[in-house]
């Protein structure tokens, strides 16, 4: 037998270690990166569309940048992003594209039903819950105060 | 100039939030999904504390496009709707605030999972 304190040395002694320096340089790169193509989708909308009000193209900007999410995930370019700048690409809100599209592709083998409808909500699933909630309570809450 | 100022805060701020994310990852192997509701909650928060709008007037799409944006729509909109029709705002104005957003992801989906193969092999 061995102690439980030692099995833990050992285990975080072997267990793969992610290079913190690189990938953090990485996820500061691409997410930047990320950030500012939607910056620049915003800008482009803004210089096409004059009269929009700025909330329709923030929603714009980023209907945008989760449809090229999407299309890249469809293509399977986002997960080899994805292996490379981890945080940088979970984080943008193409990384909430990606969590959606790509369990919908890996299990449509199960059906339509039960595979691509059901498996899409895998990791947004608990998102759209807690994000619902909170917005519940918060609007709840701001109802008898405010 | 101005411009180029402008996109550099974007890059610094939305790389900055990206790399506390990743910071988390490599110190505690936290899941993605879990990532993904930590930021919400800190977006609604944030939002709540009345910091978000300073932060997106600095920063714009820096802290927009980082899934904080999402929480904060969801917040705003909740805030806005019990502002604005009382109760029944209060409910749906959270989902109506971030439906665009959704939609696109849902459809994409859906239509992606049915046209698109999977290419990683694990079967």
């Amino acid at each position: 037998m061995i102690e439980r304190k030692e099995y833990q040395d050992y285990v975080s002694q072997n267990a793969p270690k992610s290079p913190m320096l690189r990938t953090l340089v990485a996820a500061f790169l691409v997410g930047g990166i990320i950030c500012c193509v939607g910056e620049g989708i915003g800008d482009i909308i803004k210089l096409i569309f004059k009269e929009m009000s700025e909330k329709d193209v923030a929603t714009w900007e980023s209907c945008v940048m989760i449809f090229l999410g999407s299309v890249l995930t469809a293509l399977g370019l986002y997960d080899k992003l994805g292996h490379y700048a981890g945080g940088g690409s979970i984080i943008p809100i193409t990384g909430f594209a990606n969590s959606v599209v790509s369990p919908a592709m890996e299990y449509n083998r199960e059906g339509v039903f039960f595979g691509i409808c059901a498996k899409m909500f895998v990791i947004a699933g608990p998102i759209i819950v807690f994000g619902v909630t909170v917005s519940f309570l918060i609007g709840f809450i701001s109802y008898f105060v405010v | 100039m101005e411009i180029f100022l402008t996109y550099l805060k974007v890059f610094a701020v939305g790389g900055f939030v990206c790399m506390l994310g990743q910071i988390l990852i490599n110190k505690t192997k936290i899941s993605s999904a879990r990532i993904l509701v930590l930021y919400l909650l800190i977006g609604a928060l944030l939002e709540v504390c009345g910091a978000f709008e300073p932060l997106k007037k600095f920063a714009g799409s820096g802290v927009t496009i980082p899934i904080m944006g999402f929480g904060s729509n969801l917040a705003k909109g909740a805030m806005e709707g019990a502002a604005k029709s009382g109760m029944l705002g209060a409910i749906s104005g959270g989902l109506s605030a971030v439906a665009a957003g959704l939609t696109v992801a849902i459809v994409c989906g859906f239509v992606f999972g049915l046209i698109a193969r999977s290419r990683s092999k694990k079967f």
